[in-house]
Order: structure tokens, then sequence, then C-alpha cells
């Protein structure tokens, strides 16, 4: 049985690497359309309508009170079997690959969205009312006000809640390989079964989410140093 | 939909047996989480500077990767190390070795401990020292100043996000249904294996966990109500919170 323990981390090295880039893929492009959900929820939980204002509040309480685990099953589940029955009434079939990767970013975007609604939420509600009725009162339409006094304005505010919900993503997407879908982790998983060494490659998928987390921890800083150029430097801690 | 399957005493064992679990596992990574915490804590604060190094990598490490590949590394590759030391087989530690539910309640509690670690850290940094000194000059011992006046006074100031992370915890759980420990979601696994039902017992787990969440929102809302010195109307402390802005991190 010692033979199959010959392999090691450098035959691996190429499709772990790979699914570290897949893994990357889905977490922007989740990320992408979770903060889209999460604007359009925000404006939906702040709208004078109550009927929008219940469904939004709806969705970001359900979604966060539910696992993330249980929810991506489910998800995955009831969305690629919408997604097959809309291959098949195109006439496509059998293109499974593909639609693993449209589920696992459309169920990690829904999950994102939600919890994104509350961070913008709270930033837009932290805007200065004075800043909003001077936008009123310059005479801006309600679509340059949004853009360019509520969205320069939240910003800086809702960063460190983003910051957190992309780092919380990146660490979401491992639940993915769950489902079987081959990104970072159901490689590193496979990788472990077939060489045995499963310290080495569960170490080794450690230090690969680390260095995602870390660096983007870095960025993140960065961004939020720019977008606070203009403010007063008030001192935190 | 097709709830039939409830009344079959075989599946409703499987569901009692992955609640108890869940809650059992819920209550051990608390208590044991929290007091690494503590720990862990101080450890950063006041701890000799090659300890308080190495428990800041350690918070780094276990904030920065996946729950589920932490869990993957203690079950799979600690475990196999393990079984694997000579002679471990034989000794009386090795049922708990060998169970799925040391090492579901292992990575928790060491998740918890860094998460609620980081956050106690800053609550203690925000006490001010003023309040400190003054418990020296009442005649406390260092230690009694910790246990009775710092501790206190910052669990006050981050009992709300302490608490946020025990929602956390408890949404966390369902993943150890990938080591083959019997939670809720492994329950719920199994059924859907033997009645080919896709949806119904995962519906059923996320109706419970919405449930569970709502419970445990309210009992700890409770607990921040009543904790010594907090103000019982506004439900909230009466000094102004001055945390770092964080909502976390789930996996």
């Amino acid at each position: 049985m010692n033979n199959h323990s010959q392999e090691g981390l450098a035959d691996w090295a190429g499709p772990i690497l790979q699914g570290a880039l897949t893994t990357l893929e889905i977490a922007v492009l989740a990320y992408a359309i979770g903060l889209v959900l999460g604007l359009l929820g925000a404006s939906a939980r702040l709208s004078p309508w109550a009927p929008l204002r219940g469904l939004a509040t709806l969705y970001s309480t359900a979604v966060r009170a539910v696992p993330e685990l249980l929810l991506i099953i489910l998800l995955y589940y009831a969305g690629s079997q919408a997604l097959t029955a809309v291959t098949n009434a195109m006439g496509f079939s059998g293109q499974v690959a593909i639609n693993g990767f449209v589920t696992a970013v459309g169920v990690l975007a829904f999950v994102q969205g939600a919890y994104m609604t509350e961070v913008l939420r709270g930033a837009i509600l932290a805007i200065p009312r004075g800043q909003l009725e001077a936008a009123d009162a310059f005479g801006f339409s309600a679509w340059a006000r949004f853009q360019r006094i509520v969205v320069p304005a939240m910003l800086p505010n809702a960063l460190p809640g983003m910051s957190n919900l992309w780092l919380i993503l990146i660490k979401d997407t491992a639940l993915i390989s769950v489902i079987g879908y081959s990104e970072l982790f159901f490689t590193i998983q496979q990788a472990a079964s077939s060489t045995r060494a499963h310290f080495l490659f569960y170490a080794a998928a450690g230090v690969i989410y680390l260095a995602m987390t870390l660096s983007s921890t870095a960025l993140f800083a960065r961004l939020e140093r720019r977008l606070r150029r203009g403010q007063p430097n008030t001192e935190e801690a | 939909m097709d709830f039939s399957w409830l009344g079959d005493p075989f599946y409703q064992e499987y569901l009692i047996e992955g609640f108890i679990n869940t809650l059992w596992l819920i209550a051990v990574s608390a208590i044991g989480g929290l007091a690494l915490a503590v720990l862990v804590a101080i450890a950063r604060l006041k701890g000799p500077r090659p300890l308080a190094l190495a428990v800041q990598g350690f918070t780094i490490v276990m904030r920065g990767t996946p729950l589920l590949v932490q869990l993957f590394f203690f079950y799979y590759g600690v475990g196999r190390l393990l079984e694997g030391i000579p002679g471990i087989q034989d000794s009386v530690i090795w049922p708990l070795l060998r169970d799925p539910f040391f090492y579901g309640a292992l990575t928790f509690i060491l998740s918890v401990g860094a998460y609620s670690g980081e956050v106690l850290r800053g609550a203690l940094l925000s006490v001010p020292q003023g309040e400190r000194e003054a418990g020296r000059a009442f005649g406390l011992t260092p230690l009694q100043v910790f246990t009775r006046l710092w501790l206190p006074r910052a669990i006050q100031l981050c009992l709300p996000t302490l608490t946020g992370e025990m929602i956390l915890l408890l949404k966390s759980v369902p993943l150890v249904s990938t080591i083959a420990l019997m939670d809720l979601l492994q329950a719920a696994n199994l059924i859907r294996d033997e009645t080919f039902l896709v949806y119904e017992p995962l519906l059923l787990i996320g109706g419970i966990y919405l449930a569970m969440t709502l419970v445990l929102t309210l009992v700890l809302r409770q607990v921040e109500r009543h904790f010594p010195g907090m103000q019982p109307e506004r439900g909230r402390g009466w000094l102004p919170r001055r945390l770092p802005h964080r909502q976390r991190e789930a996996s």
C-alpha cells in the first residue's frame, strides 16, 4: 500500500493552483453580485413602501438566521434543478460543469447579499441627515443624489463591514466543496485522500486560505485610507 | 411536500440524536471557547512577549482560515497522525481520540477562543486605566483586580459582540456533518438517503435552526439585560461602546 504515497505535494501543485484560481473566480463574482443584491436590499429596506420593506427584511433576516452550509446545500439542489430545466428547455443538455460553477456563484451571492444588505443599510443610515438635505436644497435629482452624495458618503462607513464580508466569503467558498464542485478545498480533499498525506495537504490548504485572507486585509486597509482621504482625521483607537 | 416520514420512530430517533448532539456541541464549545478567550486576551495583553506573539499567530491563523478546513485538519490530519503513535490505541484516551465529537468540539473551542479572544482583548483595552488603579488603591491583589473588576467591566463593554459570536457558533455546527458526526444536518442527510426526498428533511432542519437562532437570540438578550451593571430598560451598556466595528466571519 505504500506505493501510493509516492506522489506528494509537487504532483498536486498544478491542480491545487487551478482550484485556488477557481475559488478566487467564484469569490469575486459572488462578491460583485452580492454587492448589487445588497444595494437593492438596502434600498428596499429603506424604501417608504411597506411591502418592499417587508420583503427585504424577510430576505436578510431569514438568510442570516440559517446556517450557511444548510442554505448552500438547499439552494444548490434547487438552483441546479432550475438551471438544468432552463438549459434543457433551451435544447442544451449535460452542461453540468458550467452549471456547477453558476450555481456555486449564485448560492454564495444570495447569502452574501443578505449580509451586505445589513452592512449597507447601516452605512446609509449613518450619513448625516444634513448632507442629504443639502443635496435636496441644491436641486439634485434622486439619481444624482444617490450617486454623488449617498454612495461616496456611505462607502467609508461600509468598508469595514464589506471587508469582513469579503473575508467571510473567501472562507465560505470552502463550503462549496461539500456539494462536490471542484474548487480549492475539494481538490485538496482529493489530494489528501489519494496521497494519504492528510496532515500535509490540510495544512497547505490553511496556508493558501491564510495567504488569500491576509493579502485581502492589506488591500482593504489601503482602500479605506484612500476613501477616507477627504475626511477629517478622526483618531480611532 | 411529503413529511410523512416524520411519523417514523426510526427517523425521529435520528433527529433527536442530532438535536441533542447539536446542543451538546454548542454548550461544550461555548463554555470551553469563552474560557480560552479569556486566556487568549490576557496572554496577548500581559503575557511575556514570546507567548503574546505565539497567541497572536494562533489568532491570525484561526481567523484567517475556513472553519471547514480546520475541522478537516484536526479530524483527518491530526487524527491520522495520532493513530500512528505506537501504543496509543490501547491507551485510556483512545476512545476519545477516535470520536468525531472530540474533534468537532476541539475545533470549535479553538475557533471561539480566537474570535472572542480578540473581542475581549479590545474590550479589556477600553476599560479606563483609572478603574484598575482604584482597585489597587483599595488593596485588591492584581488577580482580584482582574477577576472582580477588569474582566467584568470588559465583558460589560463587549457583551453584545460576544453574544453575536454565540449565534455564529450555533450556525457553524452543521459543518461537523462533514466529519460524520451525527448533528441535525447529518440526520437530515441520512433521512434523505433513505427516503430519496431532496428538500423536505433539509427544510425541516432549516426551520429548526431558524427557531434555535430565535430562541438563542432571546435568551442572550435576557443575559445582556441582566448582566450586572447593565441598565435593564435600555438593554445596552451605559458606557459608550468603543469597540472597533466588526461583523465577522462565519464559517
